[in-house]
């Protein structure tokens, strides 16, 4: 197999005092959609930062072959900001602009290319603010890509969005893994990310990690989210997460 | 109604008013939309009255005005930032703990019986007697404003719509804020000296707060926060002269009355688009 794209051996971080996360051993492979499970305040978000290299105090050994990009949730922006679709998708050309540019008409074309590839090319110009949930999710997908990311880190993507919707962005990121993109997924919806290639457990530290069918037992999915667990009538698993309200926010 | 609008400027002192507010207002009107955006707008109200004891010792020693500004702005500044980590007082109270203060003895100083008379002006403002180098500054202000804000348009576009994965993006969010307060004190340095101590928050963040009511987009937004801040400036400036108004004051309120007639459009606007449907159906 080709070398991962993220390689973490025992990684532990945090934010100055006892270690939000600790021993994190996983690789992501090219190609890879990872469900990251856990409940809330169990480190998901603080993963994402390690990997961003935003976090104050990371010990163990944590190599990144390539660029990642952040998609976080959409309601973290100001949907009441006066930016266009493309405004926002051009934001992923900043990292590799000097502050004295400005960004080329090579850099549009890339932001443009970016929408039709998450199918909004034909909303460029609309108000961001006024998209669905959805297609806000994919423009910051878009702004990702122009980026030039190799890993995507999704911040509960899925959260707040209608059956359709959320089948565009299943059907969108199947194809950015079969492109070559590894993805990072964070998610509430256990059953959702056992249809994808591996998934990360997450309860501060890691719990288990690889694929879906080996890991999924009840026994770790009690160990990542306590007594949330509840069996489902028809014989399925649901985690009942202390949802949105008190979503782990940056302590910082 | 040509010869009310054009006779006043064939005054040469109104004429040099006309270019000051111009430039300034082109300054406030740009750097206005990122004040509004970035919610700046106490931090500019303090920064203005906080530096007004800088202005009055400047007056009193005779060194230039803008001398004694800046080291009011650095003096305010570093009070600010010590009176913030006092425990328990948080970095609102602070502001205002020290702006009150220091605006306090600005005027304790300026109304002093021993003080020359004509410090007013350093309050209100003084837009009919601009010096050459007030014009000059103003000229370099809006220049370095217009240059600094298109280079910096991509990362506070960046940093204003989502701070929390701005660094990830690469946009520095410490470096742009620091930037935007640098180019905001400047402003406010050299706007004081026209428009004074007390109405200069006016053009800084008035335009720029009437022009959010009319338009969604950015620049549009920037067009119309710096059309409107030209028309306040010359209009109150007219009706100064007209009605023999301060000249300063003037526009300050040409600049709430834009803001007024704004709202009470788009409010109409809103209550003709309810009302049309009904009428439909009669």
């Amino acid at each position: 197999m080709a070398d991962p794209l993220i390689r973490a051996q025992g990684l532990s971080g945090g934010y100055g005092g006892a270690p939000a996360i600790a021993g994190l051993d996983f690789a992501l492979p090219a190609g890879a959609r990872v469900g990251l499970l856990g409940p809330n305040g169990g480190g998901k978000t603080t993963l994402f930062r390690a990997l961003l290299g935003e976090l104050p105090q990371v010990s163990g050994t944590l190599d990144i072959a390539t660029r990642c990009g952040v998609v976080p949730q959409t309601e973290r922006s100001r949907l009441d900001f006066p930016v266009s679709a493309l405004d926002v998708a051009l934001m992923g050309t900043l990292s590799r602009l000097p502050w004295w540019r400005r960004p080329s008409r090579a850099d549009r074309r890339a932001a443009l290319d970016a929408l039709d590839r998450v199918g909004l090319r034909a909303r460029a110009k609309d108000t961001f603010g006024e998209l669905s949930g959805g297609q806000r999710q994919r423009v910051l997908i878009a702004r990702a890509l122009v980026q030039d990311a190799g890993v995507l880190l999704l911040d509960e993507p899925f959260a707040g969005l209608d059956d359709p919707s959320s089948r565009l962005l299943e059907d969108l990121l199947s194809q950015l893994a079969r492109d070559g993109k590894g993805l990072l997924i964070s998610t509430h919806e256990v059953e959702q990310a056992g249809g994808w290639d591996l998934v990360l457990c997450l309860n501060r530290r890691q719990v288990a990690f690889g694929r879906p069918d080996e890991v999924l037992t009840r026994d770790v999915l009690e160990r990542t989210y306590g007594e949330h667990v509840v069996e489902l009538p028809d014989g399925g698993r649901g985690v009942l997460p202390a949802h949105h309200c008190d979503h782990e926010h940056d302590p910082a | 109604m040509i010869d009310w609008l054009i006779d006043p400027f064939s005054d040469p002192i109104l004429r040099r008013a006309a270019l000051e507010v111009v430039l300034l207002g082109v300054t406030g009107g740009l750097l206005g939309c990122w004040i509004v955006f970035y919610e700046l707008s106490y931090s500019a109200e303090s920064l203005a009255h906080a530096l007004f004891p800088g202005l009055v010792g400047a007056a009193l020693l005779g060194i230039p005005i803008i001398v004694g500004g800046a080291a009011g702005l650095v003096v305010a500044a570093l009070a600010v930032g010590l009176a913030g980590r006092v425990p328990g007082v948080g970095r609102d109270n602070a502001t205002a703990v020290v702006v009150t203060t220091l605006f306090g003895a600005g005027a304790l100083l300026a109304l002093s019986r021993a003080t020359p008379p004509g410090l007013g002006e350093l309050l209100f403002g003084d837009v009919l007697g601009v010096s050459d180098g007030d014009l000059l500054a103003a000229g370099i202000l809006a220049v370095t404003v217009v240059v600094a804000l298109a280079l910096l348009h991509g990362r506070l576009l960046a940093v204003a719509f989502d701070r929390s994965s701005a660094r990830a993006l690469g946009a520095a969010p410490g470096l742009v804020d620091a930037a935007l307060l640098v180019l905001l004190a400047a402003a406010i340095l050299v706007a004081v000296q026209g428009l004074g101590n007390l109405l200069v928050v006016a053009v800084l963040v008035g335009p720029a707060a009437t022009a959010r009511l009319l338009t969604q987009r950015m620049a549009p937004l920037m067009a119309w926060s710096v059309a409107l801040a030209v028309v306040a400036g010359l209009g109150g400036l007219l009706f100064s002269y007209h009605a023999d108004t301060a000249a300063g004051a003037s526009i300050a309120v040409a600049t709430v009355a834009l803001w007024v007639a704004a709202h009470a459009a788009r409010a109409l606007r809103r209550t003709r688009r309810i009302a049309l449907p009904s009428e439909a159906v009669r």
